[in-house]
């Protein structure tokens, strides 16, 4: 008998994969046919094989690991830096209110301004060099970062802290002993997101202050009309981008089995 | 009372004082709980017991009064007051095992005694088979078992339960009461059990706090003068529900 369709049901693993792959296969499928019959102009949009062959290109020239290695190097930087400040200060921020009445409403206030905005200043401040990218990606991320940490802590419930207490824990041992690997899992989730907003505040960087990156490489493309190459560039954003999502919930499902609710979201 | 280890008196709670909102949660409460004394404290859901205990611990404080134990005053949480939650709250990213070590690890004990007294603790709940399983595999009864060898591998002063069985089905309840009276004949821990269950206040304690709600307050306070080995059965007996009928008709 068929059964009523309720929302959240189970899906098995291979039905799963297939349907995501088939709406991958659909994309490039209509992508393929309006190019090839030209019902778009191609200049707009380069035919699928076209981007492969001109990938192919960069690769063998090797100018695509060039700029993939400058953007990886500058994205890590900024990433890190945000991570190795954000993270501290937003468990803190849970943990002392003093300490959360200094930053949680700066980071509130500093978070709405729009991150494009930061380059002409960054770049009348510390010039072109490597840094003023790694900022823009560091600004981008830090405020975010820190809020949310702050969540991921404050999901931590009260009675597990309390515990830790009642056992003779004493501050310094309950966050280090309890509230940091309870909220550990929800973090690395954070961060796994945070990364994808980073890989966009780079290219902002980059197209509008380098040249070198990849977020570069589709700019000089726009200024002679390759959209191929402003295809190749798009495309290795976004695979890198899913390569180190699919990566990190790997990781995260390996180092906290003990999870209760590990999504494959 | 000389021997009292754990007091309370004159406490009153009082949330949002001053405001418009102010709300009295205990008012004018006096406990004493001696050495060994196995005490239930019993009442309906907003009668502040809950609060009560967390102030025993040390995790909330009175507006007024003052809570002692060997007559210092409580300024915040130790090792000597462990507590069991009604919300499972064993650390998931632990073993049983070292979920019960967690507290004699803190106390620099040695490597063998940790493992003597998670060993007898593990024993004494009849959770050797799971000593290397991780909290999210145990069944809700499991939890709390562990939550209360956790507690007791401290060797804590007092132990303080806050309703550790509430969120059980009726047949595990009862089987956790037995263990839980059986244990406490074996340590002699000096336990403050709150619960809105008549009938577990009297199968487990020696004395029993009535408290009744808004603005909470001690009701009555009933010495249990039933036999000291308690099995199910007691329940059943015309001097258990005696004292159950006078509980009930104080609350009602």
């Amino acid at each position: 008998m068929q059964t009523k369709i309720m929302i959240r049901r189970k899906m098995k693993q291979a039905r799963y994969m297939m349907v995501s792959v088939v709406t991958f296969a659909i994309l490039l499928l209509v992508w393929s046919m309006a190019s090839h019959f030209e019902m778009v102009d191609p200049l707009f949009l380069p035919e699928p094989i076209n981007v492969l062959k001109k990938l192919w290109e960069t690769v063998c020239d090797g100018s695509l690991w060039t700029d993939m290695g400058v953007s990886i190097y500058r994205i890590s930087m900024g990433f890190l830096l945000a991570t190795v400040l954000g993270v501290p200060i937003g468990i803190l921020c849970s943990c002392f209110k003093s300490v959360s009445a200094v930053f949680s409403p700066l980071c509130q206030f500093i978070r709405y301004m729009p991150v494009p905005a930061f380059v002409p200043l960054l770049m009348v401040w510390m010039g072109i060099g490597e840094f003023s990218k790694i900022m823009i990606v560091f600004i981008g991320t830090f405020f975010q970062l820190v809020l949310m940490i702050i969540d991921d802590c404050n999901s931590v419930s009260d009675d597990l802290l309390a515990a830790g207490y009642t056992l003779g824990a004493n501050n310094r041992t309950t966050v280090f002993r309890v509230l940091i690997p309870a909220m550990a899992p929800s973090m690395m989730q954070t961060l796994r997101m945070m990364i994808g907003w980073a890989w966009t505040y780079l290219v902002v960087a980059e197209l509008v202050a380098a040249n070198t990156g990849l977020g570069y490489s589709i700019l000089k493309a726009q200024r002679f009309l390759k959209t191929d190459a402003i295809f190749v560039g798009i495309v290795v954003i976004g695979l890198l981008g899913l390569i180190t999502d699919i990566v990190l919930g790997f990781l995260i499902k390996k180092i906290f089995p003990w999870e209760e609710s590990v999504s494959n979201g | 009372m000389a021997d009292a280890k754990l007091v309370a008196s004159n406490v009153c709670k009082i949330y949002n004082a001053g405001k418009k909102n102010a709300f009295k949660a205990i008012d004018n409460v006096n406990v004493e709980v001696c050495e060994n004394e196995f005490v239930c404290m019993v009442g309906p859901s907003g009668c502040g017991k809950s609060t009560l205990l967390r102030m025993f611990a040390g995790l909330d404080f009175p507006t007024s009064g003052e809570i002692t134990i060997d007559g210092e005053k409580i300024i915040g949480p130790g090792a000597n007051r462990g507590m069991v939650f009604q919300t499972y709250t064993l650390f998931p990213w632990m073993t049983v095992e070292d979920n019960i070590k967690f507290g004699p690890k803190l106390k620099k004990m040695t490597k063998q005694e940790q493992q003597e007294i998670t060993d007898k603790y593990l024993t004494a709940i009849g959770l050797e088979k799971f000593r290397n399983s991780r909290p999210k595999e145990l069944s809700g009864g499991m939890k709390q078992r562990v939550a209360i060898a956790r507690a007791l591998a401290n060797n804590p002063e007092v132990l303080l339960m806050d309703e550790p069985f509430g969120a059980l089905d009726l047949f595990t309840k009862s089987q956790m009461q037995l263990m839980m009276r059986e244990l406490w004949q074996r340590e002699r821990t000096t336990i403050v059990f709150i619960t809105h269950d008549i009938e577990e206040a009297v199968f487990l304690g020696t004395k029993v706090y009535v408290m009744s709600a808004s603005p909470g307050q001690i009701r009555e306070v009933i010495d249990i003068d039933l036999p000291y080995s308690r099995d199910l059965d007691l329940k059943d007996t015309p001097e258990f529900i005696k004292i159950r009928r006078h509980i009930h008709s104080l609350l009602h």
